[in-house]
């Protein structure tokens, strides 16, 4: 049997889902009560009172809830789930808003009624008195200060951060180049097309409840849920269900909608259930990426990096539970694969009067590619060097790695890469995007009166993060092979690719293999799935219980076949002697022999009993250190995240008339390490690149000075269709193995998405011959970056090439 | 209509519909919106429900045969109508469709929840044009969003599919000989 | 996001749908295709207390070619007009500027009389009636009327059907003369979406073959499609010309489009000048070939 590592499996995961048999949120619990929410229209303001006597009239309504009608457990913050030292001022959501309210959409009171549509008739009624108060919108007016978006937090700052390695601030005042930025990216969001949801059963008689939730972690949601209801641990399970995308908004727990709904539950005796519709998911869930940063870089006349100063601040709405993670990506992974002389980053993390800022896909890193990326490209126009070339003089060579950069990773790990080749990636990208040749492409293109531009981009992410993910393995009497792993899945066909995995280290038909995820009664210890971690951690994991299993069958076959386990083999699901297909037992057989059960069940119970010649009468049937069956649990830890890497390079047009940006060639280099299952990592990259076109052409929530979220809609809020994506994604593949795991692999879920801001804007750039500094970028935005750059630089300097000097409007740039 | 027709205090309506090939009804509130319907008082969960603006297309059924948005009809305006839903592109044998076989071959799904709407907007879209060129490809599937695969994959699946049925067209048609 | 409780009939008798319609004492709404509606209610941006559904009424859902229109019917869906050989034959406008609307399942269901009497500024149809001077019938318990597309849109969202009043065909007048035709440009962010601006445009040849003279109907620059005359910008100028600066020029000065999230007033300035050039070519291109024929 050959192997699956590496083979192109079509999915498990398709058929009931083809069939329109998927069992996402919404399609469960038809016999539930239906739970609606009274959501803030004010941006920031007090509560002044609530009256909720219309809404208890109206027919088909069960309840209705304020903050005033929860108990203690509930009527506080809801856990701030990662802190840091540096998160000095930290602030978490009431479940139901207590006095205040900090963004437009945070939930106020709970309707619980017969149906979704009774509830928001119900809703509507509730008679919320409002004193507003000055709304601060922006990280503009969040630094600024003039108003507080909490009373305790002076400066609206959660947090401010430095790290550094080496002395930044000497090495840029010995440089013999300095060049200043300000570069800007603004807020999108994960935004998966099926919103959040939340189900749950209470059981009287066992005192037992079983939550469903759209999320990327039933565990982490389990343990919340049980410490917010007061209820052991052992009293809740949670299972994950179909969940039609994540992208990182699901990793957030608990949700207020993830305790209030089962705490409603057991109160009223029935199952209820909360669905989130779109306008929901866009003002009372999570958004991501806004960040303004300013960059100070001393550089020699070769365009290497003797000092990079980032100096940035964070918009991370008006709560912070998810902690300080996705500025920290931003500030170590911005170092890409590079090795500056000296770094020093120094971010703030702000409050602002709107919707809260977790992890989205790439989770901070395309905001530290984009500014590095961007830095490169701007020291290059500067000294009128080949972007490349100065990219491939700072690159961190294979003979570096293991390479410590010096700082600390958002796993609290030291942040040292493991494996990469850099150099051979961009020899990859140049080749495949044809950069060499681009210059000939550029000019006869201007020939016709077109303008056409070139750029590159490159990233590191770290992949596969702590703490662990562990893995349970069972040959069943049937021969079927049931895992189980406790972090979820989103689409990534996660089931598929951990089959792949055990069938190969079993030798059992992939087909025999089953696979569940996320479900606390089948695997109960987990972290869950976000930092493109699942092949690493439950990959490992599922490998490593697998292996056990095999372990345990070859020992047990081998005593009932009366040879050495050593001779044994394991192929299509059958233990048999190397080479000796006759000689095989299989493996169901093996199970059933494991178990010395008195009662013969079935035909396979009996079937093994050839075998069962009665044993050692001196030794007991199961001894000390063994256990019946076939079974292996393992977990995966390693010691740091392996850092995955890609480049990404794009060949833009722009219309001279409309500023409409076309782009032409998408191309990506890749390397993930060896791949399970090539056509869903290219599957990813696909999704991602997608991703990334939209936050750098078309996505970005658009607030207006009160705090309004204009855009809360799919017609407004601008996701590409297929008419906006490249019309073909270029991939070529590079395979640097981990040493870090058994596999040799790293994580592949999230880099589509990094560099696509970078490249684009560079691209842009390069077209256009204007500094590109703020992304997303409209045809409207070129439009008027171009008459602001008529207006600033008329006449131009001569002599500027196709890729060179670019100047800057202040005039600076040029000499430092 | 008498006047125990009602629920909650919203008078019902009678929604009789033909869904896969099968007589369905219905008692609804007039805004019961036919995504609703069809998921919820007919239990065809296969439909799914992305942003109830007409946007995202998850929601898209046939209604005689063309696509429409579900989250864009109120049920009742669809009395009479005939529907097909996801649950109703496979063959009676459970032989996958030929649209479904191909996202499967092409791995045009991740997640499934916007597949739904893809597969009938394509089954309808490939009886119109049965051997679309790249542009009618991305024609035909220009009104779905899709969060995941980043539609590289989708545009297979419809070249594929077109495949699939003259493979299919021509084995019945040997078959017969 | 579901809607608020309404009332609900299905006339089959366009009598019973009228008298609804007069009767005053509730809210009422006309449904369609409910491409527009049924959102807007599913917001609780609109919360009709009656919803008159004139799906069933019969004789409504026909294109037609008839003294020198082309006329749609009520029930005639954007995929039915989009479809008709003899409505493109007779005004080429309408499949050029139809092809702009939505997608096509939202095409299969709303109404082309439906999206001019939702007249929103940066809809297609109303453009296209605007600049081709047609009308729109409505009825009403008390009789009928024809209202030109001059008085029709009043502003955003706003049409001059009365509330009694039910919009039961619109007439485009159809391309006349031996040497005239149309163009439509649009841009917008996304395929399929609202129009950042469009252009409508006619343009017909002079005996000699030069441009004889043009118009054109704006999109998206303001509270209801902006119709100017280009003809002094354009009579007499080569019909195969590379560009028409005078007419882009013309636009740009006398349109006044607002800024929004999507785009600034000078940018949909500058789109509004370069979508006249192209609207103008289009239509020029297809005047030549007529006069060829």
């Amino acid at each position: 049997m050959s192997s699956l590592f590496g083979a192109r499996v079509q999915r498990v995961e398709d058929d009931r889902l083809l069939r329109g048999r998927g069992a996402f949120l919404d399609d469960l619990g038809q016999d539930a009560l239906a739970a609606a929410f009274v959501r803030s229209p004010h941006a920031h303001a007090r509560i002044t009172g609530i009256d909720v006597s219309a809404a208890l009239e109206v027919p088909g309504v069960v309840a209705v809830y304020t903050c005033q009608d929860l108990p203690p457990r509930l009527a506080q913050p809801l856990p701030l789930l990662i802190p840091h030292p540096d998160l000095t001022h930290g602030r978490t959501p009431y479940p139901l808003a207590s006095g205040e309210v900090n963004h437009v959409g945070e939930a106020v009171a709970m309707v619980v009624a017969a149906d979704r549509y009774l509830a928001e008739d119900a809703a509507d009624l509730v008679d919320v008195s409002y004193e507003p108060l000055p709304a601060v919108v922006g990280l503009d007016a969040a630094r600024a200060a003039v108003h507080l978006v909490h009373d305790d937090v002076p400066g609206n700052r959660a947090a401010n951060s430095v790290q550094e390695h080496g002395d930044t601030a000497a090495a840029i005042a010995a440089a013999p180049h300095v060049l200043e930025l300000d570069l800007e990216i603004e807020r999108s969001a994960s935004m998966p097309l099926e919103g959040r949801g939340v189900l749950a059963r209470w059981d009287g008689q066992s005192e037992s409840l079983v939550l469903w939730t759209s999320t990327q972690t039933s565990t982490g949601v389990r343990a919340a849920v049980a410490a917010k209801l007061g209820l052991d641990l052992s009293q809740v399970d949670v299972i994950t269900p179909d969940v039609g995308g994540g992208f990182g908004v699901k990793i957030v727990h608990p949700w207020p909608e993830e305790v209030l709904v089962p705490w409603a539950a057991r109160m009223l005796g029935q199952p209820v259930k909360f669905t989130e519709d779109r306008r929901e998911h866009f003002i009372a869930s999570a958004h991501e990426r806004g960040q303004q940063h300013h960059v100070t870089v001393g550089y020699d006349d070769d365009g290497r990096i003797l000092g990079l100063d980032v100096r940035f601040w964070h918009d991370n709405g008006a709560y912070v539970p998810y902690g300080l993670i996705v500025p920290i990506v931003t500030s170590t992974q911005l170092l890409g694969p590079y090795k500056p002389g000296a770094y020093r980053v120094e971010f703030d993390s702000l409050y602002t009067n709107t919707v809260l800022v977790t992890p989205y896909r790439g989770a901070g890193r395309p905001q530290g590619c984009f500014v590095m990326e961007r830095t490169v490209d701007a020291i290059a126009a500067a000294l009128r060097l080949d972007r490349t070339l100065v990219r491939e003089r700072n690159l961190i060579q294979p003979g570096e790695m293991p390479y410590d950069q010096g700082l600390i990773f958002q796993d609290g790990r030291p942040l040292i890469y493991d494996s990469g080749d850099y150099p051979a990636m961009l020899a990859k990208i140049k080749d495949l995007i044809g950069w060499e040749k681009f210059a000939l492409l550029k000019d006869a293109a201007a020939a016709e009166g077109r303008r056409i531009g070139i750029g590159l981009a490159c990233y590191v992410e770290g992949t596969g993060v702590g703490p662990y993910e562990g893995a349970h393995v069972v040959v069943e009497t049937s021969g079927k092979v049931k895992v189980a792993t406790g972090l979820t899945s989103q689409g990534q066909g996660h089931r598929t690719m951990l089959a792949q995995l055990v069938a190969d280290e079993l030798g059992v038909p992939m087909a025999d293999v089953d696979v569940v995820t996320g479900d606390t009664r089948r695997f109960g210890y987990a972290v869950g799935t976000f930092a493109s971690r699942t092949a690493v951690m439950s990959g490992s994991a599922v490998t490593l219980a697998a292996r056990k299993a095999r372990q345990k069958a070859l020992r047990v076959a081998a005593g009932a076949l009366e040879v050495s386990p050593d001779d044994l083999e394991i192929t299509g699901g059958m233990v048999q002697v190397r080479g000796d297909p006759d000689s095989g037992i299989s493996l169901g057989t093996v199970a059933v022999l494991s178990n010395p059960l008195r009662y013969a069940f079935d035909d396979a119970a009996k079937a093994a009993t050839q075998f069962a010649g009665g044993g050692d009468p001196g030794k007991p049937p199961v001894e000390p250190d063994d256990e019946p069956g076939i079974e292996g649990r393992a977990y995966f830890s390693p010691v740091r995240s392996t850092f995955a890497s890609g480049m990404h390079a794009a060949i833009v047009e722009t219309d001279p008339d409309t500023a409409e940006v076309r782009i032409l060639r998408y191309c990506v280099v890749h390397d993930c390490g060896p791949l399970i299952n090539p056509q869903i990592v290219e599957g990813q990259i696909h999704g991602g690149v997608a991703q990334g076109v939209g936050g750098a052409l078309y996505e970005r929530m658009a607030y207006d000075e009160d705090g309004q979220l204009v855009n809360a809609s799919f017609m407004d809020f601008l996701m590409p269709y297929v008419s906006e994506v490249p019309r073909e994604v270029e991939i070529d593949h590079l395979e640097t193995p981990s040493p870090l795991n058994p596999l040799g692999i790293k994580g592949a879920g999230e880099a589509g998405v990094i560099p696509g801001a970078a490249a684009l804007a560079a691209a842009i750039e390069d077209a256009e011959g204007i500094p590109v500094r703020s992304m997303p970028l409209s045809p409207s935005d070129l439009f008027e970056l171009r008459q602001a750059s008529d207006q600033q630089t008329a006449p131009r300097a001569g002599g500027r090439q196709a890729g060179g000097a670019i100047p800057f409007p202040d005039g600076s740039g040029n000499d430092g | 209509m008498s006047a125990a027709d009602e629920l909650h205090g919203e008078e019902l309506h009678e929604v009789r519909l033909t869904v896969n090939g099968a007589a369905r009804t219905a008692r609804v509130p007039a805004r019961r919106l036919l995504s609703d319907c069809i998921r919820h008082d007919l239990r065809l969960t296969g439909t799914h429900v992305g942003c109830e603006h007409g946007v995202c297309g998850a929601c898209t059924i046939l209604l005689d045969g063309l696509p429409v948005r579900s989250c864009l009809l109120l049920a009742v305006s669809a009395d009479g109508c005939d529907i097909t839903t996801v649950e109703g592109l496979a063959e009676t044998d459970g032989t996958l469709s030929a649209v479904q076989q191909a996202f499967f071959e092409c791995h045009g799904l991740q997640c499934g929840f916007c597949t739904p709407g893809f597969l009938t907007t394509i089954t309808a879209g490939l009886r119109v044009v049965p051997d679309p060129d790249d542009e009618q490809a991305r024609e035909m599937i220009g009104g779905n969003l899709c969060r995941c695969t980043g539609y590289q994959n989708i545009l297979a699946s419809v070249h594929r599919a077109a495949e699939i049925i003259r493979e299919r067209a021509a084995s019945a048609s040997a078959g017969r000989a | 996001m579901k809607p608020r409780p309404v009332g609900y009939m299905r006339p089959e008798a366009m009598a019973d749908a009228l008298a609804a319609l007069a009767a005053q004492d509730a809210e009422v709404k006309v449904l369609a295709g409910g491409q527009s509606l049924v959102p807007l209610m599913s917001l609780r941006l609109a919360a009709p207390e009656l919803l008159v559904d004139i799906n069933r009424l019969a004789g409504l859902s026909y294109v037609q070619v008839a003294d020198g229109q082309v006329r749609v019917g009520a029930l005639a869906r954007h995929a039915e007009v989009l479809a008709s050989q003899a409505a493109a034959a007779a005004q080429p406008l309408l499949r050029k500027a139809l092809r702009f609307v939505a997608h096509p399942a939202i095409r299969n269901r709303g109404t082309t009389v439906g999206s001019i009497v939702h007249a929103d500024p940066a809809g297609e149809m109303p453009a296209v009636l605007a600049l081709l001077a047609g009308t729109v019938q409505v009825t009403s318990a008390a009789g009928q009327r024809s209202i030109p597309a001059s008085e029709f849109f009043i502003g955003p969202l706003e049409s001059a059907v009365q509330p009694d009043e039910l919009a039961t065909e619109v007439r485009f007048p159809v391309l006349a003369g031996p040497a005239a035709g149309t163009g439509f440009a649009e841009i917008s962010r996304r395929r399929g979406d609202y129009a950042v601006c469009g252009v409508a445009a006619m343009a017909w040849l002079d005996a000699g073959g030069r441009v004889g003279g043009a118009r054109a109907a704006y999109l998206s620059v303001g509270p209801y499609p902006v119709v100017l005359d280009l003809t002094d910008a354009v009579s007499g100028e080569a019909a195969d010309a590379a560009a028409f600066p005078a007419a882009a020029s013309l636009a740009r000065a006398r349109l006044q489009p607002a800024s929004d999230i999507h785009a600034t007033a000078s940018y949909r300035r500058q789109l509004a000048g370069a979508l006249t050039e192209r609207a103008l070519a289009e239509a020029l291109g297809d005047a030549r070939e007529a006069m060829a024929a």
